[in-house]
């Protein structure tokens, strides 16, 4: 199999989270697109890990310790959004705009 | 091993599809389910790939529990369920595009220039293996993520409650 069309899809996912990250006014969007950025990374590491056939397999091992991130990270982000939400009554982040002079 | 590659390119194929209607959808609830085919599709790639045991964190983690929690964000932050012109900033979606598209460009120029070779699909387990590696070779940031994941816990749980002076004492 070759390896050069999987890492340009993961690199195009990769820029579909950057895009969704700077359109979307909903911050729960904007927590999604992070994931289809962390989904490409992992697509990346598990490829070098079966194109290179490492004998410590840190690719799959590193994709293992990123998705455990990730979990940390929706927990975390989607806490604040809910506090937000709370404060503010809205999720849409333009409206939140009280650390910015 | 000629299938595998037909199978993989419709997972390509497929991946680009989702992944477009993740991020342009009107619809809050179409997008977190077009990100579940995603990850699925990620998932049977991993499986083709021969790291099984990475597949199936990413169907328990990912599609188990991260979308279990977007939708409960979704739906208690009241974003509107139906179509909704107001999810997207218009004013941001040229400059959006062009930022992701030059990304994109370079990222596949290098990708491409940089990097070439085939894989050979392995057939076997390896997950006996990985597991030996993750609890040997790896058990110190192992260990260390368990302690992130701790303090997030208590992270989301602090964030999340309402404050102490707002309960009301009956109901405690």
């Amino acid at each position: 199999m070759i390896v050069q069309p999987v890492l340009v899809v993961a690199a195009a996912l990769f820029s579909l989270g950057i895009y969704g990250i700077l359109v979307r006014r909903n911050a729960v969007m904007v927590l999604l697109s992070i994931e289809l950025i962390l989904n490409a990374v992992n697509i990346n590491f598990i490829m070098f890990d079966a194109m290179l056939a490492d004998t410590l397999m840190q690719g799959q091992i590193f994709t293992i310790f990123i998705i455990t991130i990730a979990a940390a990270e929706v927990g975390i982000g989607l806490a604040i959004v809910l506090m937000l939400f709370r404060n503010r009554q809205t999720a849409n982040i333009n409206e939140f705009d009280l650390m910015k002079w | 091993m000629e299938i595998f590659e037909i199978v993989t390119y419709f997972i390509l194929l497929g991946l680009i599809s989702t992944a477009i209607r993740v991020v342009t959808t009107s619809n809050v609830i179409h997008a977190a389910i077009s990100l579940v085919f995603t990850l699925a599709l990620t998932a049977i790639l991993f499986l083709i790939l021969s790291s099984e045991f990475v597949a199936l964190v990413l169907v328990l983690v990912y599609i188990g529990a991260v979308i279990v929690l977007f939708l409960f964000g979704i739906m208690i932050t009241r974003a509107p369920l139906g179509k909704n012109a107001e999810l997207d900033n218009d004013k941001n979606k040229k400059l959006g595009a062009a930022i992701a598209g030059s990304i994109f460009l370079l990222f596949s120029y290098i990708l491409i220039n940089g990097f070439d070779g085939e894989v050979t699909i392995a057939s076997g387990s390896s997950t006996e293996l990985l597991g030996e590696i993750l609890l040997t070779r790896f058990i110190f940031p192992f260990e260390l993520v368990s302690f992130v994941l701790l303090a997030a816990l208590i992270g989301g749980i602090t964030l999340a409650r309402k404050d102490e002076a707002l309960i009301d004492k009956d109901q405690v």
